[in-house]
Formats: C-alpha cells, structure tokens, sequence
C-alpha cells in the first residue's frame, strides 16, 4: 500500500459540485482502462473531444494545470457509483490528495485503498484557496500534510481531521487485510458466539448441489 | 456514540451486533454475513484475491452473479456482451467462482439477475444482515430489512479474505412518510421528490431508516425501490426494519432459513424493530399527499420537477454551486430553462435496471401499454430485472403486452442503465426506470429523465414526456 505523509504542490480548482464517479471516469472506459492503464481515462468526457483529442479548454489540459497533484472541488466530490477506478486515475494521473468541502461515501474508503488522500474543509477554504492559486496562476503551491492534519497555502493554514485507522492505514502505508488477519482469533471468538444467536447468518441453505 | 441500554434504533442494534471490536474514532471491524461479487467489481476484487495468493475466509456466505457486462438480447450466448465488450472479466467470474466454491449464477441460469434484485427474490438478503457487494446500489436490498451498502473493489477482497471489514459508523436519519399517494403516483416518484427536497448530497454520513404510514402500507417491492436510490441523496445505508410485510415476502425463499430456523429468525428479527423513544441524528417529513408524478430535467437526481412542473429558473436557484450545475445540466440535457417538463420529445424509453424492474413494476408499466402502441419513431425497451421476474412476467403474459405495444423484450441484465448497450442510446434522448441521470451515463451525449415504469409507459405512447395520470385512475 502507498503511503501518504506530506506533499507541496500545484492544486488544480475543478470548482463544481457533485463531480460524480462517471465523470471522474465514465462508464464506458471500465473495460478499456485495464489494457490502457488508468491514467487515460480519467476526466475522459470533458478532458477529450472527438476521438480522445485533448480539448483545450479543459483546465487539466492546461500549463502548469496538468502538472498538479492536489485537485480542488465543491461539495460531494465522488459521489455516484462505487467504481474504484476513480480513485485508482486520480492517483494514476498524478493526483495525491482532493480538497473538497464532502465526498461520497463509498469513494472517500476507496480513496485511502489506493494511496489518495481526500481533505475535508469548508466551502470558504477550499474556496479561498482556490482564489490564491488561480491569482498566482498555479505558482502558489500548496501543501497537504496528514500528518499535521494541516493544509497551507501562502502565510494561511485550514485543519482537517480523518478517522483515526484510516489516517493511520494511509500515513504507514499499512495492508488492511494484514492487519484484520492478526485479529482472527478474536474474530473467530466473536463468530463463535453469534453463531448461536444467529445461526441462519452462518449457515445458507445450499440450495445448489 | 449512543449509549449501552436506553432506546435503539434498528440501525444501531444492527451495527451493534455486528461490531467484533472497536478500532477507535467511531470505527468498527464487522462481521460481514453476505457478500455478493458481480462480473464488473467483483472480477477486479477476485482477482485481486487470486494475485495476492489468499484464499476466501467463508466461502459459503459469498456468491457472484453474472449482470453487468451480459448482453441483454434475447437468446444471447453465455459469454455475449453489451457493446463495451468485457468478456475475459465474465470468464474470470466463472474460473474463479468455481475454484474458490462460491455460490456462482452464470449467465444462462434460470435465476440469474440484477444483483440486487436477485438477492432479495432468493432470500439471500435477509432482515438484519450486513450485505455488501462492490456496487453502490447495494443499498437497494434494505429493502428487506438488511444493513447492506456498497463498497470499493479493495473492500471487496478485504470481504473474501477475512468476511469483515471496518467501516466508520455513520450517524442516523429517520425520514418519515406520510399522508397518501396519488393516483399514478408510485416509490419511485417519492424518492425522487424526496432527493429534490433534501438534495443529492443530503444523507452524506448517515444510515436511513424509510419509516412511516405509506412505508408500512407499501409492498416489499417498492420499499427496495425507495432504498435503491438512497445512494443518490449519498446515505450508504438506506432500509426499512423487517415487519409483517417483509416477512410475508421472504418466507419459502429459496436460500432463507426454514422450519424451526425459520421461527428463531423471526424471533430475532422482530426484536430489531426501532424502538418507540429511540433518537435520530436527523429526521426528515414528506407529506406524499402533495406528490405528483416526477420527471428529473437534469443531470443530477435531485433536477427533478413534477409532471404538471416546469424547468427552474437559474435565478429561482439559492444556492450558487446547484445554480451553476442547473446551468451546466441544460447545456448537455439540451433544454430551457422555464419550459414546462410534460411535452419534452423523447427518442427512448427504456424500463428496466435494479430500481425499477421487479414484477410490480412491469404490471404498472403494463397496465399503462395494454390495448396502447409506443409512438411512431420511439425505440422502447424493457428489460427484466431477473430471469425469475421474466419468468413469472411471461406467465401472466406481460411479455405479449409488452411486445404488442411496440417494446423489445429482453433477458435479464444491467443493460442499458450503464453503457451497456451506449451504441444504441448514444446522443438520444432517453426517459428511464434507471437512478442516475448523469452525465453520459447511459452513453455518449445520452440525455436521461428519470421517471417511474408507468410514466416511462406513458411517454413512450405518447413520444413525449407524459401525465400518466391522463392514462390510467
Ligand atoms: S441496474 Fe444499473 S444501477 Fe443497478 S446494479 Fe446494474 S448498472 Fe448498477
């Protein structure tokens, strides 16, 4: 697992709301990212017109835009569909963390699997922010620090908070799988007793031979 | 965090059962009872599984099914796709599932189906579960009583390698249903109604409970269809707590408990019912008395207008982020803004996917069709949401209704409520029983109004988005 403690960077404002995860990519690319690798379709519909010519009006198809490993958003960044191939083009496309007053549910977990840190603040900060960079033109960079839980940018800084096992899954760059199986002997204690209260949830009826 | 004794709601007994320990910070590792892979998420996670060289912990609590990538053509061969290909991912599926002994529904399997509509209908999702599967749409089987969500392909092969996962508890709403339907009114238009009020993003972090008088009086059904697009107004979790109804409609399911594991369940699950004083993070009132039928005019799904309604205004829009969607959705959607939404010419009509195609649904849209032709030029598909609805639609011979009226009528898959069949829908104009409307969704430049199977039906008839309540009362 990729680990994640601070970077500095350009951070690119894509200042929608509800940028959804067939956006991020669309569904049609599902197939095709695995022999293309993912990094292509990211932003596929707005980043490409015509048979996957770059359109030259999209901000991520912009000096020094395309250079950026922070991306800015509004409110429900990743919401929609479950597809970790989200997460899996940010990151391939160079994307380290998203700044965005809420995220999906579903996206947000996966963005901790594949070594992307999502950061949420209010609207006015990420706001702010986005103000600072685009009056520099991209040159003011901006840092993301989890292991401070501090984003800075020129002489400001904003808090975040994550929970607690995600942070430290993503800072350590630590296996969840690894770490659950350490505890399967607490696990199968558990199990042992609600097997009696809930046989029904351990036994299915093999129904197929 | 709620306290040990004192009221609960179904939610927090639920989760509570299922905490194995406490990891900090509101998060617990839990005991997974069901997980579902299908031939999309499911082959990334499986085969993730496979690299790392681990084995599934509880092969007998996962099962796969074959629906996303499957042509839905009538006739089709076991490995025929849709038109964005993914033949090697149903293979991998097929390979894997056997190799690992998990209950597996291929493609030509008499119960093969949409996921989350043949969970419920083979008792597999059962009251007071957890059920996850890597889709989002997971939600859909709260229906039944079971906390159910969906989660990433990593989580996924987290599920198989251990049946747990750890997830942060969300906080709790309670959204409550009240007064009566309408005629040609159904679920479907209360959750959209709902996610216009509420809005796309106003259940980020909670668990739903759908409660109240028209939930109690409404079939299992059309409670899975209101649960269904809970992840479209961003709750994870959506459910209605098991009552008479729900177990009126499990009982004699193939894979759920019998006889005197049949009567324990019951006991068990009647005791998971939210408690009269239990308190709720959040709670929310429609009055369904003043619920039209409902078309969304955008691509989020909470555009959305009643029939007798007309697109917004951008300046009639508060919020300046919705107000530079709403103008950004009419770009694509191709549409102005202030025009009335009944009367918008469609190219497609399309009824099928895991919100709206269970048997209720095709008798609504077929009491719609009987004795009635799609409009000259509309092309109009209907696509069962399992094998098993398409059988029992075909013995009460909806299928000659449907067919009759100018509809294809297909086998059982996803189809074309994601990319699956883009090369017909691409650029048209589309009213569908589907939940997402967004951007390219269901194909390049497609432009989808979400809507209910009977206005679906109607609008077909009428090549035009259409009052069904001129059809049918
Ligand atoms: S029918 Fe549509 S929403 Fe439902 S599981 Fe299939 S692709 Fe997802």
């Amino acid at each position: 697992m990729e680990s994640f403690t601070r970077i500095t960077a350009i951070a690119a404002p894509l200042m929608r709301i509800n940028i959804d995860t067939d956006q991020i990519v669309p569904g049609k690319e599902l197939v095709r990212v695995r022999s293309e690798g993912y990094a292509a379709s990211l932003f596929a519909s707005w980043r490409y017109i015509g048979e996957r010519e770059p359109n030259p009006e999209f901000i991520l198809n912009i000096a020094p835009w395309n250079r950026a490993q922070i991306l800015l958003a509004d409110r429900n960044f990743g919401c929609g569909s479950s597809r970790e191939a989200a997460p899996m083009a940010l990151r391939a496309w160079g994307f380290r963390a998203v700044i965005a007053p809420s995220f999906g549910g579903i996206f947000y977990n996966n963005c901790f699997r594949n070594g992307l840190l999502p950061v949420e603040l209010a609207i006015e900060d990420v706001e702010a922010i986005a103000s600072l960079v685009m009056a520099s033109n991209g040159s003011r960079q901006v840092s993301v620090d989890l292991d401070a839980g501090r984003v800075s940018a020129a002489d400001r800084t904003w808090s975040f908070d994550v929970p607690a096992t995600l942070r430290e899954m993503l800072l350590k760059g630590l296996d969840q799988i690894d770490l659950t199986l350490s505890r399967m002997e607490q696990i199968a204690r558990f199990r042992e007793r609600d097997r009696q209260v809930r046989p029904w949830a351990y036994e299915v009826a093999r129904v197929r031979a | 965090m709620t306290s040990l004794s004192g009221p609960k709601t179904f939610f927090e007994k639920v989760w509570e059962q299922h905490a194995i320990v406490g990891l900090g910070d509101d998060t617990d590792l839990l005991q997974i009872d069901r997980l579902f892979l299908h031939d999309l998420s499911g082959s990334a996670a499986i085969r993730k599984l496979e690299a790392s060289g681990r084995r599934p912990d509880s092969n007998a609590q996962v099962f796969a099914v074959i629906d996303h990538l499957v042509s839905s053509r009538p006739g089709r061969g076991p490995d025929e796709t849709g038109s964005r290909g993914g033949g090697e991912l149903i293979r991998d599926m097929r390979r894997l599932s056997r190799d690992y002994g998990i209950t597996f529904f291929d493609s030509n399997d008499a119960l093969q189906g949409i996921v989350h509509v043949v969970s419920p209908e083979l008792g597999i999702a059962l009251p007071g579960v957890t059920l996850v599967c890597g889709d989002s749409h997971t939600c859909t089987v709260g229906g039944v009583g079971a906390l159910a969500w969906g989660i990433g392909a990593s989580e996924c092969e987290h599920v198989l390698a251990t049946q747990t996962l750890p997830q942060v508890r969300p906080k709790t709403m309670r959204v409550n249903l009240e007064g009566e339907l309408q005629t040609g009114v159904y679920a479907k238009d209360i959750i959209l109604f709902l996610i216009g009020v509420i809005g796309a993003n106003g259940g980020i972090g909670y668990a739903v409970e759908f409660a109240g008088p028209v939930i109690r009086s409404m079939p299992v059904e059309g409670r899975m269809t209101i649960c269904n697009m809970a992840v479209e107004f961003q709750a994870k979790y959506g459910f209605v707590p098991p009552d008479d109804v729900t177990l009126a409609y499990l009982r004699g399911r193939p894979y759920a408990p019998e006889g005197e594991a049949w009567e324990r369940a019951v006991a068990h699950w009647r005791s998971l019912s939210t408690d009269p004083d239990a308190a709720f993070d959040r709670e929310v009132t429609i009055n369904c008395s003043q619920i039209e039928p409902q078309v969304t005019w955008g691509t989020s799904p909470q555009q959305v207008v009643g029939i007798g309604g007309r697109i917004p205004l951008p300046e009639e829009i508060g919020d300046a982020g919705a107000r530079d969607m709403s103008q950004r959705a009419l770009d694509y959607i191709q549409l102005q803004a202030g025009r009335p939404i009944a009367g918008v010419p469609i190219d497609f009509a399309y009824i099928g996917s895991c919100t709206n195609a269970r048997l209720s649904d095709l008798r609504a849209a077929a009491d719609v069709l009987r004795g009635r032709k799609v409009a000259d030029g509309i092309q109009a598909v209907c696509v069962p949401g399992s094998e098993s609805v398409r059988a029992a639609a075909e013995a009460e011979g909806l299928h000659t209704v449907f067919l009759e009226a100018g509809f294809e009528w297909h086998q059982a898959a996803c189809a074309m409520c994601s990319s699956g069949a883009a090369d017909r829908v691409g650029g048209k104009r589309v009213i569908s029983t589907t939940n997402r409307n967004f951007e390219g969704r269901q194909g390049p430049g497609t432009r989808t109004h979400l809507a209910s199977p009977a206005t679906v039906a109607a609008s077909a008839i009428a090549g035009a988005i259409a009052d069904v309540r001129q059809l049918v009362g």
